[in-house]
């Protein structure tokens, strides 16, 4: 991950102008304006179509596409974004841990201002005198520890199955290069068992799922066969281009009009139906499928990722004996229906009000990846 | 943060007629001529990436600043804190790059400060440059005198300069066609102003990018400025790297772009007098000033969508995935 050079390459294919030409876009519109009409004529009722990750949410916003879409169809955004789904007790052992002597956190940037449950961020303790490291790798977060001899690196470990590979990557490096003070907050996510939950809800109001294309590169295709066999909600992967998400929400909604719905894979130039088995190799050495918080929604069973037995001694809840402590939320913050695709940012009463991306109440206005700030930043 | 100290604090504790625009240079008056002056400090990490080092980019952003105002630079001031034990070799290079930049600029360096801090007390070399230039006869640049139908014209690519930074910063390894713009205007933007007496301001897209630009142009002229998402150009790997790591190229930092506004019947001639130098090859009309009760600034999508480019909140930060 250091050296991610051969992204130019795979970037020039993937970032072909026809993925964003506007008579493609139109047509393809044209055709939604179709579908959706013929999908309400068949199932009585408007298309409720969840988008699951953070990035699309962003993609659709930044793309102006909302106003476009025909009548009959409506975006949800989903359960897809790693800092807003982590539980706020979770949040307060980053915090906690950011605090002791010795300790340096290194963590993405999107981690640096969630707040705690006593209104502290890591932004906030890093001016107070802690020591918090921005890091764009995992990788340098073992650099760090070996810059810092003397101090015990602690990696936020916060993200879905594009993430954990990477991170099991760098400690399974840190082993090999036995470096003793470093370790992870391991607080992984899994998207389908949040799928799942998202199901079990009889009164569930989800028509069809826009998969995230990042999570099925690693996963592939066969983990969400149940939401298509047991749930019937019809499931496209898709990519992040403005005609990626067009055309996938066209392909749901042709599943809507069939009746037989399936697992698509709208974004075959980088999803395969096997995923990246090298990348889950990696993964399931050095992590084993837990149970996990989620924010407002609480523990769901082998929906995260923890240490394996062998690579245990990575565990900084562990190694520091954190425990656990179930927080409340912040008060009057709805990021939890909001995750859940049972409200919308605008329906929350500190919206633009009290919660802005300078002074964010949830997660889900900080995260560039969540909901409220995609539609804060890009008016709904 | 930066913003609120300036309105609360120094805006308050200095408040005159020069500051109070709170523009890229300040006007004064020195008998019948009218000078533009300003300052800038530089504390950029790392010190050298790739396209310009902290030398080129001191020497640049103040000519820039007087360039914006339509002044012709005199003449810059340098003065440099270094921490104790920072490399003589380096400093000679990066005074190099100063040289280099201001004969380009067609300035000089007439004066100076040098202090060396106790090792800790500074990190590694900050430089401080001012400059003063003149204000030809008669011209008058102002952000409050855009009006609707004037064209909004772009002198290049965006966020080459904030993206070779992070890229150098974060040791990224991100390999391709990534480095900063930083360039002295002033030459290209003096072609413009000879063209055409229809521009009617020029604003330098510095930190925050062209999207605060815009914004903060939308509110002094209490107008709508819309521009179209296909005419905003970004090189195809910086545009890459905005995306790996989640950030909108609309809000990264530039060190060697301008936007400028004038009457739409100029612009076509404004375009080619830009266009007539390298920093100005890819200038294009982006967009348009329209009348509207709210200042905003909207984005026409590539796809025929649309949305609103509102003012950055804090800074841009890197993201999971």
């Amino acid at each position: 991950m250091k050296n991610i050079s051969n992204c130019r390459i795979k970037f020039s294919r993937f970032n072909s102008p026809l993925w964003r030409d506007k008579a493609l876009a139109a047509s393809a519109l044209k055709e939604m304006e179709r579908l959706a009409a013929k999908a309400v004529a068949k199932t009585g009722r408007n298309a409720a179509l969840m988008e699951v990750c953070g990035s699309h949410t962003m993609a659709i916003a930044a793309s102006g596409m909302r106003r476009l879409f025909p009548k009959g169809l409506k975006m949800l955004s989903g359960p897809g974004c790693p800092v807003c789904v982590t539980a706020q007790g979770d949040i307060d052992l980053i915090l906690e841990l950011a605090a002791k002597p010795g300790v340096i956190i290194a963590t993405f940037g999107d981690m640096l201002k969630v707040k705690g449950s006593d209104g502290m961020d890591l932004h906030s303790l890093r001016e107070k005198g802690a020591r918090v490291s921005v890091v764009y790798s995992p990788l340098d977060a073992v650099e760090l520890a070996k810059e810092n001899p003397g101090q015990q690196v602690v990696f936020a470990g916060v993200g879905f199955e594009t993430t954990a590979p990477v991170i099991a990557g760098t400690v399974m490096r840190a082993r090999a290069e036995k470096i003793k003070n470093f370790s992870v907050i391991p607080l992984f996510k899994l998207v389908p068992p949040a799928l799942e939950l998202l199901l079990k809800d009889p009164g569930h109001n989800i028509s069809g799922f826009m998969l995230p294309g990042h999570v099925s590169a690693i996963i592939g295709l066969a983990p969400y066969r149940f939401v298509a066999d047991k749930y019937h909600v019809p499931c496209v992967v898709t990519g992040f281009e403005p005609l990626d998400i067009l055309t996938g929400i066209n392909m749901l909604l042709r599943q809507i009009i069939s009746g037989g719905p399936e697992v698509e894979d709208e974004y075959s130039r980088a999803v395969k139906a096997e995923g990246n088995p090298r990348a889950l190799e990696i993964m399931r050495q050095v992590f084993a499928v837990t149970g996990a918080r989620w924010r407002s929604i609480g523990l769901i069973r082998k929906s995260g990722l923890g240490f394996t037995e062998a690579f245990s001694g990575f565990d900084a809840v562990k190694r520091f004996k954190l425990s656990y402590h179930a927080a409340p939320e912040p008060k009057g913050c709805i990021c939890g229906s909001i995750l859940l695709g049972k409200a919308l940012p605008a329906d929350c009463k500190l919206f633009a009000r009290v919660c802005a991306p300078s002074n964010a109440v949830g997660p889900c206005m900080v995260s560039s990846e969540g909901a409220c700030a995609a539609w804060f930043k890009y008016g709904g | 943060m930066t913003h609120e100290l300036i309105s609360s604090l120094f805006l308050k504790a200095f408040f005159n007629p020069a500051l109070a625009p709170l523009e890229d240079s300040a006007e004064i008056r020195a008998g019948k001529a009218r000078l533009a002056f300003t300052t800038d400090s530089y504390v950029v990490d790392p010190l050298e990436f790739p396209g310009a080092d902290i030398g080129r980019i001191s020497v640049c952003g103040t000519v820039n600043d007087l360039a914006v105002k339509g002044a012709k630079p005199l003449a810059i001031s340098a003065a440099f804190i270094i921490e104790e034990g920072f490399p003589l070799a380096l400093l000679k290079k990066l005074t190099g790059s100063m040289r280099k930049a201001a004969r380009e600029a067609g300035v000089l360096i007439v004066t100076g400060d040098t202090k060396v801090v106790e090792k800790g007390k500074a990190d590694k070399l900050f430089i401080n440059t001012s400059g003063v230039g003149l204000i030809p006869v008669g011209l008058k640049l102002s952000s409050s005198f855009i009006r609707p139908g004037d064209s909004v014209i772009l002198s290049g690519r965006l966020a080459d300069h904030g993206v070779a930074v992070m890229n150098a910063r974060g040791r990224l390894g991100l390999s391709g066609d990534i480095r900063s713009d930083a360039a002295p205007l002033n030459a290209m933007i003096a072609r413009a102003l000879k063209v055409s007496s229809k521009i009617r301001a020029i604003r330098d897209i510095t930190r925050g990018g062209l999207g605060t630009v815009l914004n903060e142009a939308a509110l002094a002229c209490h107008a709508a400025i819309e521009i179209n998402e296909t005419e905003v150009p970004v090189k195809p790997a910086v545009e890459s790297a905005c995306r790996l790591l989640g950030l909108d190229p609309l809000y990264v930092a530039n060190e060697g772009k301008a936007v400028l506004f004038a009457g739409a019947s100029d612009s076509a001639k404004i375009v080619s007098a830009l266009r007539a130098g390298k920093y100005g090859r890819e200038a294009r009309v982006i967009g348009r000033v329209v009348k509207a009760k709210t200042p905003q600034v909207r984005l026409n999508t590539t796809i025929g969508g649309a949305r609103l480019i509102t003012m950055l909140e804090g800074e841009q930060l890197p993201r999971i995935c």
